[in-house]
């Protein structure tokens, strides 16, 4: 199961009419969908939305006893495809996914959806993982909304208003007859606050009562001569019908003064521009403020009257628009000069055009449109145009290292690249095609390995250009067992063996969708109360038409990982060579197993911990090994010796015993200084005895060699 | 960076402002609910905020909070709080780690008129910092400095072996020394509470946290804080057999009459070479040594010599199989193993050694006319080697594999007449006769080609691939012949050498060198003509 239990956070959902929710953005979304009479969930696990995904799955009582369907998608074009249920049934339902990368894989359902447009509300929650500590390409969801005619709703990002953007996203998706797009950046989903929570309700029609009674529409389904008229209806019914619940509602916000400026900004840009305002003097902490400020929640469609109304009047406005391209100010700059307006329209340019708005960025262009349009609104103090920046202290730039993430202590993943690394070492460079996952960090260093990454599962098809009799070389392609069943069977495999691909492919196998929490999938090998799990990768390959198949149940064995490689590399064997390379995540091993083997313990049974260590005299300290490790635990340490100039290898008391080190030192031959201690807790009679005996013939051995020559006293550690 | 924007702090004065600076798995999110837990329980409007994901994976992560208290006048009004940290307005910043606290002043979220910095003073080294072939780690003196004059207080300590004694995680320490700096308008209390509803581990957390407390409020470190080296040190300086103690009393006397620095050196050289062989190395040692001492320059303050008693003792003392079976098979080693594990009384320890010999280990152990024999016959050196070549893991808590180890160990004696040694002595040789012969002319040159011993460490091909880098770098004296800039660029060879493994930044520094002694001599022939 997943990294994490969420007992306590299934708890919350229980509550009722009038009680303080208090806790992360994002589970306040996942009581709000409950609140909301949600019918059926759907969702593909990924930063930041993967806690939604987690919570729900712990959440089956609550679930079962609302009569709502929980389904742990199989990809984001699954998820979005199950909106189909809200088409002709009056169910209200909500797929949730990573943005843009989900987006991207769930485009056609989104599209088909969108053009039949539905019955029931259809809410699709994206977090968008845009900004510091993204790990995904830089672009927006906002596109998608458009292409697709979807709505999206962009709230200001404190709970409240996070909790009634869902409200309204689904009365507006009914209201229109089109699915709504609810956007929450990441921030906004791992903020911690409170809101009021009300009863959850159930569904007004379940999943169960439609299937008892089926209906049908071929109106609503994408086909000539419908299609045609779908469009039609998305700009002459469903887009004006939309506009008029948004105005009605006020579902944008206009806060601020008369003044001679104003600030347009999608909602989950108010914290930061209120800040900024704060810092310049005009608004108070609980963001009062003189500027004029129109808030939209909802980013598209735009209503035009409401926008045209803030701007007439002003001097300048101001659009506060997080990414590029600049649609917002494009579509707003198109309706100030159809209806001839005189305003000054600002936004990129003052602001920059790509990457995160962050407080900084905020504070200097607010400040610097103000003092433009609006000196006399400034204090005084406050009119002087900005002073230089202060200069990035080069010395400590230098310093401060770079701290990329990468594998965990113990990672089964490690030793594969160093596997790898040594095949390379041995055969030459190949090209090395990377995909999406906790593997993904073979392109840092120590390892370094991996030219591209193509998308999620795409990891072999990204090799299927590099087929070609005339090269004496293979590719060598990754694809972790999340990417294999999102994905990956059918557009990698699939396509390797029909296009008789002769490249080697090594599946990653870690029994999770590792790097985003550790949920089960269709080959973890967990019981799962509800979901099918412990379907081999190796039979899919062979069912898929794979000949030649390997399959390693422990990854750490370095040499036997290397030597798989280097057959797969010169085996005369035509068509894809896939390797299956299977060990348990290391950080949900531990998170399993540790409770365990503590009672274990506790309980007098025979357990053994293994931790591995490094003797420091024997250690020359030129670090070959942290080179084929990049392991945590394993670092070095400088010795309190005048003969010595370089730091030795040291493991610390993190070290879980993995093995990767030993095995590496071994395979790579490299040194003799990595020795495995297992401490064995209550070890058996038998054992205490033969230990007895050989302590003590050792101990006779170490002192009479001891009492023969002179014994120098140790240098401190 | 903060672009330098003026800005009127007054009207969001009662906020605060708090950044959490971690590593990735140090435990800065419990860090952060316990904050935002504490601020709530104080009836306080509180804020906390994450980029969660995938940095979480030993990355670098930042957690942030704002909080302020509620004014009962406007019950019904929520504060705006910013969702994260901005340079130049941040008041409390924690770092988990001390090149956090660095990266924390580099991103401009420390500032000297506000801002309290509470950082760990241990350090858990990036990657980059651990692949150098010789010394990455980055510099803490520049780190500490840095942190001290960028903020307005500087709280650090080594919050790490705090919770590690008290068998807990760092958020403990943290959270400990947030209490005791007295940042923050809450009672001791209020934070323990916060702790003790956390329910599991809350007694090992408490006590972490009290320890923290105490030195963050400015108590001095207990006792037990310093790490007690010195008394570890001194406890047995050298013991043994009535006539191997006189022995080594003699010529420990012999190093009395050399100049102080090279003293310094060759009291632990000649412990090192003794240690490896016996008195009469060391003997050899001190000879060379003397021979060494009696023809340097006083007014250079006899930096060769003391090159030379580091570097000599280092090149003396070679790794070979003999040497880690004797390291190995010491009973001290089993004593370090039992102390690193934390051994508990009824607990049973076995220890697996990895070994992987191969042929070339072995006949360095043969004596050196038979291994020479062998090895000048590839193929029979090939066919040996399918028997020899694969990983071996010796049990050393059985009799068997530690009575193995322990007969390789016993070859000790016999090692005058083995093929490494012989091969180790003339290399040796070649080597301080180089060194020596440059120093008459250049006497920095001299210590430059000593200090290259360096390069040549490790075993198998790491061993190998140090010695072509030190042939390599040594290789280059030719072409330097004459210059007086020889040494310099000597030492930014063996510099570069030490920079990376595959010897990249070597192969560029070299052909800098030959670019311009080519260029001198093209300017000479010309001239000629």
């Amino acid at each position: 199961m997943a990294e994490r239990s969420f007992v306590r956070e299934v708890q919350k959902l229980r509550l009722g009419e009038g009680e303080e929710f208090s806790g992360e953005g994002i589970l306040a979304i996942t009581k709000a969908l409950l609140q909301c009479g949600v019918g059926y969930v759907g969702g593909y696990q990924g930063a930041p939305i993967s806690h939604l995904m987690d919570v729900l799955a712990d959440a089956q009582e609550i679930l079962g006893e609302l009569g709502v369907h929980f389904e742990a998608s199989a990809s984001e074009a699954t998820a979005t495809a199950m909106l189909a249920a809200s088409v002709h049934y009056p169910i209200r339902g909500a797929a949730t996914f990573k943005s843009t990368v989900g987006t991207n894989v769930a485009s056609d359902a989104l599209a088909n959806l969108a053009s039949g447009g539905v019955t029931g509300g259809a809410l699709i929650i994206v977090g968008e993982d845009y900004g510091e500590g993204s790990s995904i390409m830089q672009e927006r969801s906002h596109a998608f909304a458009m292409k697709s005619q979807v709505w999206l709703l962009d709230p200001r990002p404190n709970l409240p208003s996070i909790v009634s953007a869902v409200e309204h996203g689904f009365e507006l998706s009914e209201a229109s007859n089109t699915p709504v797009m609810l956007q929450v950046r990441i921030r906004s989903c791992h903020v911690h606050g409170t809101f009021i929570a009300k009863n959850n309700r159930r569904p007004s029609m379940t999943v169960a009562e439609a299937l008892e009674n089926p209906r049908r529409d071929t109106g609503r389904i994408v086909l000539p001569p419908a299609s045609f008229m779908h469009e039609r209806e998305k700009v002459e019914k469903r887009l004006p019908a939309a506009i008029e619940y948004i105005r009605k509602n006020r579902l944008n916000e206009v806060f601020g003064g008369q003044g001679p400026v104003g600030i347009i900004m999608q909602g989950g840009m108010y914290n930061g521009i209120v800040r900024a305002l704060q810092r310049l003097g005009l608004a108070d902490v609980y963001g009062r403020t003189e500027v004029p400020l129109y808030v939209l929640n909802v980013t598209y469609p735009l209503v035009e009257d409401e926008l045209l109304e803030f701007c007439a009047g002003k001097e300048a406005v101001l659009v506060v628009e997080e990414g590029q391209p600049h649609y917002i100010e494009q579509a707003l700059g198109s309706m100030l000069y159809k209806a001839g307006a005189s305003v000054r329209l600002e936004g990129k340019g003052i602001l920059p055009m790509a990457g995160e708005y962050t407080g900084d960025v905020m504070l200097s262009g607010v400040g610097n449109f103000l003092r433009q349009y609006a000196d006399e609104m400034l204090p005084p103090e406050i009119r002087a145009p900005n002073m230089p920046a202060r200069p990035v202290d080069q010395d400590l730039a230098k310093t401060v290292p770079m701290r990329p993430p990468g594998f965990c202590v113990g990672c089964p993943e490690r030793p594969i690249f160093a596997a790898t690394k040594l095949v390379e070492q041995e055969l030459g460079k190949h090209h090395i095609a990377s995909d999406i996952g906790c593997h993904l960090f073979s392109i840092m260093p120590p390892f370094e390995l991996g030219a591209t990454t193509m998308g999620y599962g795409l990891g072999p098809a990204s090799a299927s250009a590099f087929n070609s009799p005339d090269a004496k070389r293979r590719s060598i392609s990754f694809v972790g067992d999340g990417g294999f069943w999102h994905n990956g069977l059918t557009s990698s495999i699939g396509n390797a063996v029909f296009n008789k691909n002769d490249g080697v492919i090594v599946v990653v196998d870690n029994y999770y969708a590792a790097a985003t929490g550790g949920q089960d999938i269709l080959s973890s090998r967990a019981e799962n109360p509800t979901k099918a799990t412990k379907h081999p990768i190796t039979e899919a390959l062979k069912g898929m038409g794979v000949k030649w198949v390997r399959h390693l149940e422990r990854t750490y064995d370095v040499g036997k990982m290397r030597d798989t490689l280097k057959e797969a590399l010169t085996t005369n064997e035509t068509g894809p060579k896939v390797i299956v390379a299977s060990s348990e995540c290391m950080l949900n091993r531990q998170r399993r197993e540790r409770p365990l083997l503590r009672k274990a313990v506790a309980e007098g049974k025979r357990v053994v911990r293994t931790k591995f260590g490094v003797d420091e005299d024997v250690c020359t300290g030129d670090h070959a090994c942290m080179r084929l490790s990049g392991c945590p635990s394993l670092t070095v340490k400088h010795l309190d010796d005048p003969l010595r100039d370089d730091p030795v290898a040291f493991i610390d008391q993190n070290c879980v015993g993995c093995g990767n080190c030993g095995e590496v030192a071994d395979a790579a031959v490299l040194c003799p200084s990595f020795y495995q201690a297992d401490v064995v807790n209550n070890p058996t009679r038998w054992e205490r005895f033969r230990a007895n005996v050989s302590r003590r013939v050792i101990g006779w051995l170490q002192a009479r060699r001891e009492s023969r020559r002179l014994i120098f006293a140790e240098a401190a550690p | 960076m903060k672009s330098g924007s003026p800005e009127r702090p007054e009207l969001v004065a009662g906020i605060i402002k708090l950044a959490i600076l971690a590593v990735g798995g140090q435990g800065g999110g419990v860090l952060t609910t316990w904050i935002t837990d504490l601020a709530q329980r104080s009836g306080w409007h509180v804020q906390s905020t994450s980029v969660a994901g995938v940095a979480q994976r030993t990355g670098a992560t930042i957690y942030y909070v704002e909080m302020m208290p509620k004014d009962e006048s406007q019950p019904e009004a929520r504060p705006v709080f910013a969702l994260s940290p901005a340079p130049g307005d941040v008041d409390i910043v924690i770092a988990a780690e001390l090149a956090e606290a660095g990266r924390a002043v580099l991103r401009g979220f420390v500032s000297p008129e506000r801002t309290a910095l509470i950082a760990s003073s241990h350090r858990m080294l990036a990657v980059s910092e651990k692949i150098v072939p010789g010394d990455g780690q980055a510099d803490e003196s520049i780190l500490l400095q840095r942190a001290a004059d960028a903020s307005r207080r500087f709280i650090h300590f080594d919050m790490e072996q705090i919770a590690q004694e008290a068998d807990t995680v760092i958020s403990s320490s943290l959270f400990g020394a947030l209490a005791g700096s007295g940042e923050l308008p809450f009672p001791r209390a209020a934070f323990e509470e916060t702790v003790r509803s956390g329910g599991r581990g809350a007694e090992a957390s408490l006590a972490a946290f009290a320890r923290a407390f105490d030195r963050a409020a400015g108590a001095p470190p207990a006792a037990g804080d310093a790490k007690e080296k010195t008394s570890f040190r001194k406890a047995a300086a050298v013991r043994g057999p009535q006539w191997l103690q006189k022995e080594w009393e003699n010529l420990l006397g012999r190093t009395e009459p050399l100049p102080q620095p090279v003293r310094a050196m060759a009291v632990p050289g000649l412990k090192k070479v003794v240690d490896f062989l016996d008195c009469a190395y060391g003997a050899e040692y001190m000879a060379a040594l003397e021979e060494v001492v009696a023809s340097d320059r006083q007014d250079k303050g006899y930096a060769f010599s003391r090159e030379a008693a580091k570097y000599l003792a280092n090149a003396m003392v070679y790794d070979d199989i003999i040497r880690v079976a004797d390291l190995k098979t010491r009973s001290s080693r089993a004593e370090r193993v039992r102390q690193d594990v934390q051994l508990h009384g009824d607990q049973m320890l076995l220890t697996t050694e990895y070994f992987h010999p191969r042929m070339q280990e072995i006949i360095g152990l043969l004596p050196a006319g038979l291994g020479a024999g062998i090895e000048a016959r590839p193929k029979l050196m090939d066919r040996l080697d399918n028997f020899v070549d694969r990983g071996r893991r010796i049990r050393t808590d059985s009799i068997y594999g530690f009575g193995m180890l322990w007969i390789i160990a016993g070859l000790r004696r016999f090692r005058r007449s083995l093929l490494r040694h012989k091969v180790e002595a003339e290399h040796r040789k070649r080597w301080l006769d180089l060194a020596r012969s440059k120093c008459a002319d250049d006497y920095e040159l001299g210590v430059e080609v000593l200090k290259c011993r360096r390069l040549i460490k490790g075993y198998s091909d790491t061993h190998a691939r140090g010695n072509s880098k030190f042939d390599r770098v040594l290789g280059c004296l030719p072409l330097l012949e004459g210059r007086n800039d020889a040494a310099d660029w000597i030492r930014r060879l063996r510099e570069a050498a030490l920079a990376d493994a595959d010897g990249v930044a070597l192969d560029g520094a070299i052909r800098t060198v030959q670019s311009f002694t080519e260029a001198a001599e093209s300017t000479a022939n010309f001239s000629g003509v």
